[in-house]
């Protein structure tokens, strides 16, 4: 099963703010960009176009590994608004 | 909220999970005025484990609770899984103990458990605020005051419990925490497959009610400090796999935790248990795996930190704790406050009383007696060569073919001087001293 389906069956309330902000500056400096494959939702992708990194947060599991794993603070992590964000009916 | 700069109780608690909750109801049951923030929309809505739950410390800490408690089966067999490339090696415990009632430990889905814990909390007296996230702790004259939710509403309180989970920006806010350190911590990915109750009991050898735990380690990680998981749950498997952060970041070729987990469910030791199975539900969290040497400070003015927040779980190899930490840590940060409460002191030197119960508990005393356990199995060979090596054993004693077969005691006398005595192993076998 891919990721995108596995995530697809959880339930999301999406926020129109995303509430993880990514530094480009710091981002185009990084070598290793751990945050590519350590996002147990693969959400961070390099843009084509612009060269960005981008994160999706509409699928966010808020585990805050990608947090703990820039290593340079790239990021502005908060988790979601209250009310919003991954809502876990097993857990 | 409205009128919510005017809003002052006696405890703000961050967060609905184990701790906080705890913390909460035996405040609660006190009659002190408590208020519990939760971000998600009810509690449990953020909330993760593996999931198997150790009753006898929580009956200890919270005696009255559990007799209508949603939880789903009781463990009567234990499996520990050696994992090799193409073969793997298994120990089941299966004893009466384990079927002697109050039972010793129960399968659990946070989902459903902390919602119906939450709504006990509330029955204590205690009010569950869903859907409000805490953003920031409130600071006048160097002491915590209460806490910053949004632009503008704030809840004063004589004492915050930040039981925010793994993260904790609470104490981290409150200057209590360092920045976290990929290598005291683990990231996990689960998945919760459907099946029926009477399927999980056939193919698990389950009486009605029984659960089976069962931990897995060796070529699943790859060599990476880690495991995977399967509990059973009364009509459905939590299956996932747990990986420590930093062995990840060093991997190289690198690899994915959720194709880890693909490849994990794929193997035939699980696909057959989970075949016809339908996954519900995927989640992630990170596991707090630095034991004592990776802990906050556990207190300051106006603040006690519990459960995850305070870095309390513990991973020793044949058994993953965290959420009798979370329970025992609740109760003894409420008891704590319930002492400061009657001396009318909420300053550090009152609320230190919170860490020396934790210190006169299992708690900090299992984090202590393992505080070498992480440094032992960041061991490569932990998880790729001894599980390879007992695999070729029982591989070598196990087949048959037309050629004559060598004696038993040979064969292992051979296979095991020749794999488990040499350098790396002796070196191995004093590191397990340490733990």
């Amino acid at each position: 099963m891919n990721i995108e389906t596995k995530l697809g069956l959880d339930v999301f309330k999406i926020d129109t703010e995303p509430h993880i902000i990514i530094d480009q500056q710091i981002c185009r400096s990084c070598e290793e960009k751990y945050c590519l494959y350590v996002c147990p939702g693969k959400l961070y992708s390099i843009n084509r176009e612009t060269g960005d990194m981008e994160v999706d947060c509409s699928g966010c599991l808020e585990c805050g590994t990608c947090r703990i794993a820039c290593v340079h603070g790239a990021l502005d992590w908060n988790y979601a608004r209250g009310g919003f964000g991954v809502q876990y009916r097993f857990g | 909220m409205t009128d919510a700069d005017e809003e002052k109780v006696e405890v703000v608690v961050v967060g609905a999970g184990l701790a906080g909750l705890s913390a909460a109801y035996v405040l609660a049951e006190a009659g002190i005025d408590t208020v519990v923030v939760e971000r998600g929309d009810y509690p449990g809505a953020k909330n993760v484990t593996g999931g198997r739950v150790y009753m006898h410390p929580l009956r200890h800490y919270l005696p009255d609770l559990w007799d209508d408690a949603p939880l789903e089966r009781y463990v009567t067999r234990e499996t520990i899984t050696m994992m090799a490339e193409d073969s793997s090696t298994a120990v089941t415990l299966d004893t009466e103990r384990f079927r002697e009632q109050p039972y010793h430990s129960y399968t659990i889905l946070r989902g459903t458990f902390d919602r119906w814990f939450g709504d006990k909390v509330a029955e204590a007296g205690a009010f569950v605020l869903p859907k409000y996230r805490a953003d920031d702790v409130l600071v006048e004259d160097g002491r915590v005051v209460g806490i910053v939710m949004g632009e503008e509403d704030e809840i004063r309180a004589d004492v915050v419990v930040a039981a925010d989970g793994v993260l904790s920006l609470m104490a981290e806010k409150a200057g209590l925490r360092e920045p976290q350190q990929p290598k005291h911590y683990a990231v996990s990915a689960k998945e919760v497959i459907e099946l029926p109750a009477k399927s999980i009991e056939e193919r698990f050898n389950l009486g009605s009610g029984e659960g089976a735990a069962q931990l897995y380690f060796g070529a699943l990680t790859k060599g990476m400090l880690g495991g995977g998981f399967l509990y059973t749950n009364k009509d459905s498997i939590s299956l996932g796999i747990v990986v420590g952060i930093e062995s990840l970041l060093e991997k190289d070729p690198k690899i994915e935790v959720h194709d880890l987990l693909e490849e994990f469910k794929s193997r035939p030791e699980i696909r057959n248990l989970i075949a016809e199975g339908e996954t519900v539900e995927y989640s992630g969290h990170v596991i707090p795996e630095g034991g004592i040497n990776a802990m906050p400070r556990l207190y300051s003015d106006g603040i006690v930190v519990v459960g995850e927040a305070a870095g309390l779980g513990l991973n020793m190899l044949l058994t993953v704790r965290g959420m009798e930490f979370a329970v025992a840590s609740g109760v003894m940060a409420a008891e704590a406050i319930k002492e400061a409460r009657e001396k009318g002191d909420y300053s550090a030197s009152s609320l230190v009383r919170y860490e020396e119960l934790l210190r006169d508990s299992f708690v900090l005393k299992d984090l202590q007696t393992f505080r070498h356990i992480l440094g032992f199995m960041e061991n490569p060979r932990l998880f790729n060569y001894y599980p390879q090596a007992i695999c070729d054993i029982f591989t070598q004693l196990m087949w048959i073919d037309e050629s004559p077969k060598p004696n038993i005691s040979s064969t292992v006398i051979r296979e095991a001087l020749g794999k488990f005595v040499n350098w790396s192993t002796v070196k191995d076998a004093v590191g397990i001293l340490r733990i």
